[in-house]
């Protein structure tokens, strides 16, 4: 065995200029020749990024207070409604928002022109209080005038994601992309061998406080994101075979970049938000070497029909599969498609490997560590009645 | 010999003439329709791979300009904005022509506009609104 690293002496060598850090397809390359123990031995950190819609997302928004002032009870921001039960003028705008009769513009399209110094239309009502006089407000607000401005997505990067067909004879349209009849397509959506959770299988090392590359800037993971599931089936490798674990992260938007987040609309689905996440992975003993070392030929997945009811499960593939273009689900050869982008997640697990030789960035000791043996509910739906 | 795609829109007064015949026959270009949309009185419109001699298509293409049609190369016809694409792949999952397709190395998205046979498939699978194209 090896010996073991500490975050400390890990954030000492990238103060010194010293530290080895690499991108998780680098470090999956080496170990093809290289042992875990050669691994733990020479690389300090290992980066890992996803740019992927997700759809758990949104910003917590603090407008400023108007005079006379307002208690806003009703909240629209370009016609998308708003979260109004915070306060007077705090509110939370999430991604996936509309206006039912504007489907195509929401919540994450107005985060982004928030995030391009556009002007967006905030308009209020209030029933009006002694404090809080006012019962109307209609302004134009943007970056500059809004105090905080926070990016806070309860559900992120999660640890593999299913592989969406239709054997239906008809197109259907999800989230996953336009799914063509009688299984003519199969999307898949995480970056494999370079996904965040998908290198740290055990969650040893990304945990609440974990410093993280977010839509561009500097944010961190604040919790398990909800549908935390650290129970599902795994492969030989430790790898789960569907989504599992999530995380819930938080950043200032003011510092973000669309580069790195970018609002979408989804044909007879609706809004949703491609995020930028980059998490580097510090390889504190030959455990860790082990897991960063994962590529796309152990990493696995499950083939689900997205046409039919519950989504049967059709079979089990490989990134590897998936990449190469074509994979067989019952004997038939399928054409894949990626609906996350492997060229973005690359460039920023390049750009988190920058930031930390440039000393702009350090690995971060979780506080507290996330649950283990989680499971998930679903909705029992029992007899209630409406007073 | 060269092998490029033209969309034709015809005015409602040129829909009976056979121009198709004239192009193989007169200009000995091979054809191959690939969409075709005609409303009789109306208008109407086509997908037309030519295949031949360069100076032949240019001349089959002035005799169709001359019958009142116009005709124009597809890529001049796709807008796509290229500048805001995030690479996602979600318009290649549908794109069963080939023309829309992810370069395997770098995993950004390339466009082949000769190989679109205008399904229009692209234009709401695409999650950023990036494509559009004027056929009719």
């Amino acid at each position: 065995m090896t010996k073991t690293k500490t975050y400390e002496e890990i954030n000492r060598k990238l103060k010194e200029g010293k530290a080895v850090v690499l991108t998780a397809e680098e470090v999956a390359e080496m170990a093809k020749k290289a042992s875990p123990a050669e691994i733990a031995e020479k690389v300090d950190i290992v980066t890992t990024a996803t740019f992927g819609a997700m759809c758990s997302s949104g910003a917590i928004i603090n407008f400023g207070h108007a005079d006379p002032p307002i208690r806003m009870e009703k909240i629209k921001l370009n016609g998308v409604p708003c979260y109004e039960g915070l306060a007077a003028v705090d509110s939370y705008i999430g991604a996936t928002a509309c206006d039912p009769d504007n489907q195509a513009y929401g919540g994450a399209h107005v985060i982004q022109d928030l995030l391009e110094g556009k002007d967006v239309v905030l308009e209020a009502w209030a029933k009006g209080t002694d404090c809080y006089p006012r019962k109307h407000i209609l302004t134009k607000i943007n970056i500059n005038t809004i105090n905080e401005f926070t990016l806070f997505n309860p559900r992120n990067a999660y640890q593999n994601y299913n592989v969406a067909v239709n054997t239906t004879n008809k197109i259907i349209h999800t989230y996953m992309g336009t799914l063509l009849p009688n299984m003519r397509n199969a999307t898949y959506s995480t970056s494999g061998e370079l996904s965040p959770l998908l290198n740290d299988p055990e969650l040893r090392t990304i945990g609440i406080g974990t410093r993280i590359f977010l839509g561009g800037t500097q944010g961190f993971v604040v919790w398990p994101g909800t549908q935390f599931n650290t129970t599902r089936p795994k492969n030989e490798f430790d790898v789960p075979v569907t989504n599992a674990a999530t995380i819930a992260v938080i950043g200032n938007l003011k510092e973000m970049s669309t580069n790195y987040l970018r609002a979408v609309y989804y044909e007879k689905y609706g809004v949703s938000m491609f995020i930028g996440i980059g998490i580097p992975i510090p390889i504190l003993d030959e455990d860790m070497a082990r897991r960063v070392s994962v590529n796309n030929n152990q990493i696995e997945t499950s083939v689900l029909d997205y046409g039919s009811p519950g989504m049967p499960r059709l079979d089990q593939v490989t990134y590897k599969e998936l990449q190469s273009g074509y994979i067989k689900v019952k004997g038939k050869k399928i054409r894949t498609a990626p609906v996350s982008s492997l060229a973005k997640a690359r460039k920023i697990a390049d750009e988190l490997k920058e930031w930390l030789m440039d000393g702009k960035f350090e690995v971060t000791k979780p506080v507290h560590l996330f649950p283990k043996n989680t499971t998930l509910n679903s909705l029992k739906e029992t007899e209630a009645e409406n007073d | 010999m060269i092998k490029k795609r033209f969309v034709l829109n015809f005015p409602p007064e040129s829909g009976d003439k056979p121009l198709s015949y004239h192009l193989v026959k007169d200009y000995d270009i091979r054809i191959n329709i690939l969409k075709a949309e005609v409303y009789p009185g109306k208008r109407g419109s086509l997908l037309l791979e030519l295949q031949g001699k360069k100076e032949n298509i240019e001349k089959g293409v002035k005799y169709l300009t001359e019958q009142q049609i116009i005709c124009e190369p597809l890529d001049k016809r796709i807008h796509f904005q290229e500048d805001q694409c995030i690479d996602c792949g979600n318009c290649t999952a549908v794109c069963f022509a080939g023309a829309l397709t992810m370069n395997k190395n770098t995993w950004k998205l390339e466009f082949d506009k000769n190989k679109c046979v205008v399904c229009e498939l692209c234009i709401p699978a695409c999650p950023l609104h990036l494509f559009e194209i004027d056929f009719r």
